[in-house]
């Protein structure tokens, strides 16, 4: 019985290992199935945001899109590669709690065109920097990290304080962000040009960075995750 | 001098000796970064040289540069050995070889000036990415076309993953790729959030698990019983290797998320997917190990061997770390530290380019029929190689498991004991280390670089030694 049952999958093996459509065939098949159980759920079941399962929290209506000049620091934010070493993903765990303050939300992420959540702390997490340090602080953070903070080993970015921020180009992202679905009305559109107009891109960093985790006004006693 | 003929190994030579240089540029960049970590003044205040821009420029020169290089050097050779065929194209051969090389180049130039879609892995902005798909289609393509003209009947087990690395690396470059381009130079991902961060990570790890895993397996296949000249150890593993792998590592990229925004039965099925690894990959590993069976006294005098066999142990041990830490208490600790990037390279490292290397070794005697130049240098560069990596990965395993402990500590009044800054501090001897044992690695590769050259330059300036010329003339 149990040789049969060999043979038969001998047979099933053997018939791919001869025939390269087969193969190809059945190897595609079998490399869907993880994403397609893991991923295609999450566009649909009304679990993935705390927002469907708590439509009562009204402070969960506070995410909004970023301004431009937000927009622009967050960027300037990935073009410098500061994901690679700074998370922005808060975990429930007491320490990250007391040391990063509230666990993130799903719906705080859910304009961030690609997600910024990062994968290593090199430095700290930023989920919710915003707030936590004066613009002149962040300013001289970056443009000599050990002056304020000698053990750091953060790059120094002194050409963020000399460039310029291109209104047009502004006015094109937030065009292609409301492509997207992020719900930017016509008016934003129109003065994101004036919005940025003159601003450094060092403007457009403390902006994005004081913004970051300041969107939700979270409410005592209140679990998002049940 | 028939093979030569028979086959078409002239791309293949380039591929090979491109993974080569490529290796040491790679290895090099990460060296630097690694001591920008050390020394931030290393930074100089340059833009094109910061750490958030070069630690790109690192990974995709050791992993598409170096890691696909010799993956299409040993695909188009171990397809044509296989198979007693030509390849199916030799014109899509050489578009893959400038195309793929195009690639490099625009990387190298993009990724310093900050032009990235800032997804790890898949920084190069879409024009890149067009260019990648259609490379890698003309690749995937050849291969396929080439199997169907083979003249044995079955398909022998390293295209099976080959193959399965080409489909499923089709499956998420296109997908993770998708945005919306704002202008040549910039692109917004289309999809956000949780979302974006789950087909991220299902690239991410599946980057890891088809490009650097099932890829390298295929030469692992091939070049682990030809060196040992012996056959596979066991057919049957082999099977339940390819389906169990196939199968199953196309879920574990959830288990970059545990205890994120994403919801929890995803990163929990990543999780138990995960820790079911350990059978398919451990069945691997034993196969290829025991083809040694009978052969091991080979080990002494071999030095191309040696880097193979080594890489299967790390192989072994990365894949039982893997599902370790993907345990969900483990990575409470582990996640957002640095035994991520020890894990990383203990993989990259100990496994990906030590099999590489053991196969680049072998297939330069082959493809240019002759003998590679030092013997010695091949013994050195395997100890060096593996020093490195040793003293690179243990480094950062007591940096990452010190960093979760100092995290997560907490005084006897109930307050934090460390701040952020604290732990950082105290990483320096463990960054310095680090960057010394990938140092020691990166010299392995520099002589290993010298070494090919020479032995080319030695067939090419003197044809008297190449058996095949002689025969053409």
């Amino acid at each position: 019985m149990s040789e049969q049952q060999d043979k038969k999958t001998i047979s099933i093996q053997e018939r791919l290992e001869k025939n390269i459509w087969a193969l190809v065939l059945a190897t595609a098949m079998v490399l869907s199935v993880g994403g397609i159980v893991e991923i295609v759920p999450l566009f649909y079941l009304k679990t993935t945001f705390e927002d469907q399962v708590h439509p009562e929290y009204e402070e969960l209506l506070g995410v909004r899109p970023y301004t431009a000049l937000e927009l622009a620091g967050r960027d300037i934010y990935q073009r410098e590669g500061c994901y690679l070493c700074h998370s922005q993903m808060i975990r429930p765990f007491r320490d990250e709690k007391d040391r990063y303050g509230h666990y993130s939300l799903a719906v705080e992420s859910k304009y961030d065109h690609p997600f910024q959540w990062g994968s290593k702390r090199t430095g700290p997490d930023l989920a919710r920097v915003g707030g936590k340090y004066s613009d002149e602080w962040h300013i001289q953070h970056m443009l000599d990290p050990r002056s304020v903070v000698p053990e750091s080993v953060m790059p120094s970015y002194p050409w963020l304080k000399t460039s310029k921020i291109d209104g047009l180009g502004m006015e094109k992202r937030l065009k292609a962000m409301k492509v997207l679905g992020v719900p930017y009305t016509e008016d934003d559109i129109r003065t994101a040009a004036i919005d940025v107009e003159g601003k450094t891109e060092m403007d457009a960093m403390v902006a994005y960075l004081q913004v970051l985790g300041t969107m939700v006004k979270f409410q005592p006693g209140r679990d998002y995750r049940d | 001098m028939q093979e030569q003929q028979q086959y078409s190994f002239e791309v293949v030579k380039w591929f090979t000796y491109m993974a080569v240089v490529y290796f040491v540029i790679g290895t090099g960049v990460g060296v630097w970064i690694a001591a920008e970590l050390a020394w931030p003044a290393l930074n100089f205040d340059n833009p094109y040289i910061s750490f958030g821009r070069l630690r790109p420029v690192h990974t995709n020169a050791v992993i598409f540069a170096f890691g696909g290089s010799t993956l299409m050097a040993s695909a188009y050779y171990v397809v044509q050995r296989t198979s007693g065929v030509r390849l199916w194209s030799d014109k899509l051969a050489w578009f893959s070889f400038w195309g793929w090389n195009l690639v490099i180049l625009g990387a190298v130039i993009t990724l310093p000036l900050g032009l990235t879609q800032s997804k790890e892995y898949a920084e190069l902005e879409w024009p890149l990415d067009i260019l990648i798909a259609a490379v890698w289609l003309a690749y995937t393509f050849n291969f396929i076309m080439t199997l169907s003209i083979r003249k044995v009947s079955h398909i022998y087990v390293a295209n099976w993953f080959f193959l399965s690395m080409m489909v499923m690396v089709t499956y998420l470059h296109v997908v993770n790729s998708l945005v919306i381009p704002v202008s040549l130079w910039k692109s917004y991902s289309i999809f956000s959030g949780v979302q974006d961060a789950m087909i991220q990570w299902w690239w991410g790890h599946n980057a890891v698990g088809f490009f650097l895993t099932a890829g390298f397996l295929g030469i692992m296949y091939y070049f682990v019983p030809k060196q040992a000249n012996r056959p596979v150890y066991s057919y049957r593993l082999s099977v339940v290797h390819f389906w169990g792998l196939a199968f199953g590592y196309v879920w574990l990229g959830a288990h970059h998320l545990q205890y994120t925004a994403l919801p929890d039965w995803t990163g929990s099925l990543g999780a138990a997917i995960s820790l079911a690894m350990i059978i398919p990959s451990w069945g691997g590993a034993i196969n290829g190990l025991f083809t040694l069976n009978g052969a091991w006294d080979k080990l002494r005098t071999d030095y191309t061997l040696r880097f193979l066999v080594v890489s299967l142990a790390f192989y072994a041990m990365s894949t039982f770390e893997g599902p370790v830490m993907s345990a969900k208490t483990v990575n409470a600790l582990s996640h957002y530290t640095d035994w991520t990037i020890g894990h990383v390279h203990s993989g990259a490292l100990g496994w990906v380019a030590m099999v590489s290397v053991g196969a680049i070794y072998h297939m330069v005697e082959k493809l240019w029929n002759t003998k590679v130049y030092s013997v010695n240098l091949i013994n050195i560069h395997f100890w060096l190689a593996t020093i490195g990596t040793v003293l690179y990965i243990t480094s950062m395993w007591v940096s990452g498991i010190m960093q979760g402990l100092m995290w997560r500590a907490y005084d006897e009044y109930g307050n934090l004991t460390y701040t952020f800054v604290e732990s950082l501090a105290e990483m320096f001897p463990y960054y310095a280390m680090r960057t010394v044992g990938g140092f020691i690695f990166f010299l392995g590769a520099c002589l290993m670089l010298f070494n090919i050259t020479v032995t080319i330059r030695k067939v090419e300036t003197n044809p008297a030694s190449d058996m095949s010329n002689v025969a053409v003339i």
